[in-house]
């Protein structure tokens, strides 16, 4: 499954509920892209997580809220293209609201 | 006009919703009444001082060029939450504009200091 | 809302501010400034350019008192005051000169 997060991973639970749910993708897009941002309390979670999940993350997204020189490592960012590629991908995907 | 002491108070991310432009809009026009304005960051919030906000590819404004018109409407007195930049892995040094860094125990004591307080 | 001149069309908002910022030029100024009534002068196009290089480097149309202060500084105190903003744009500088320099309504401005 495919999980696409857009808010806050300091703002609302979303991340720690998508990675209780075992494996697969997480697309971060909108303001779920802070997940993926070098030196923040979300990190440690996405690196131990790791194993069992792929995580990617909306380069618009990034690009506007001034973070593109601090995207962590194993994070794949991707353009629009990228985000309908992903979605056709994964058997299911769950956008978490 | 009596002049009143506003603090607004920004505690959302930016481009995810409309609430951080909204605060700038009402600090900018509640400036222009020469009300006495501050603007406290905190949580989220403080994303909005980030530098280097490229919007063009989710086309809207972004906010960085705006900061600098705070000082045009006399509005110096910028706070922002230590513990909130921490976690979030910034330093004062990766804001746009310079502002002062206080515990939320400070800001809290600035809170207590206005005649009103908005939250955005 | 739309203003039609030479064949083109510019759309507007119900005041008459124009929608598109980038498709303001000297013509459509020009028009807008006849409908307000303001005979465009050098010292009119001067507060006009003013704006518009304030809009381009801030994102937004200063309020007047703002406006005020930062002509001051750029053009010298004898422009920088209400007086002599309010003989160029009696309607107020702000919002006036605003509408023809094709930005928005300042903010602030109600």
């Amino acid at each position: 499954m495919l999980h696409i997060i857009n808010k806050s991973p300091y703002d609302r639970p979303a991340l720690d509920s998508a990675l209780q749910t075992g494996e697969g993708g997480i697309l971060f897009t909108e303001d779920g892209v802070y997940a993926i941002a070098k030196g923040g309390a979300a990190e440690a979670k996405i690196k131990a997580a790791q194993g069992k999940f792929k995580f990617y993350a909306l380069g618009a997204d990034i690009d506007a809220r001034g973070l593109s020189d601090r995207v962590m490592e194993g994070i794949s960012v991707v353009d629009y293209g990228g985000f309908v590629d992903l979605v056709a991908e994964y058997k299911t995907n769950q956008s978490w609201l | 006009m009596t002049t009143k002491k506003f603090m607004f108070v920004n505690r959302k991310a930016p481009y995810g919703t409309i609430y951080a432009w909204e605060a700038l809009e009402v600090v900018l026009i509640a400036a222009a009444f020469e009300q006495d304005v501050s603007i406290a960051f905190l949580d989220d919030g403080v994303f909005q001082l980030k530098k280097g906000h490229q919007t063009k590819d989710i086309g809207v404004k972004a906010f960085e060029k705006t900061w600098g018109a705070l000082e045009d409407y006399d509005v110096t007195k910028l706070y922002v939450a230590q513990e909130s930049l921490a976690e979030r892995g910034l330093t004062a040094d990766d804001l746009a504009i310079p502002v002062e860094v206080l515990s939320r125990a400070d800001i809290g004591k600035k809170m207590e200091e206005q005649d009103v307080l908005l939250s955005f | 809302m739309a203003i039609e001149l030479n064949g083109k069309s510019y759309e507007t908002d119900e005041e008459g501010y124009l929608l598109n910022l980038g498709e303001w030029n000297e013509e459509v100024a020009a028009f807008l400034a006849q409908q307000e009534g303001v005979n465009m002068t050098d010292q009119h196009w001067e507060v006009i350019t003013f704006l518009r290089d304030y809009y381009n480097e801030f994102q937004i149309a200063p309020a007047v008192r703002v406006l005020t202060k930062a002509i001051g500084k750029k053009l010298g105190p004898e422009k920088g005051n209400s007086q002599y903003l309010y003989e160029l744009f009696p309607y107020g500088p702000a919002k006036q000169a605003c509408k023809i320099a094709g930005l928005p309504k300042p903010t602030g401005c109600v």
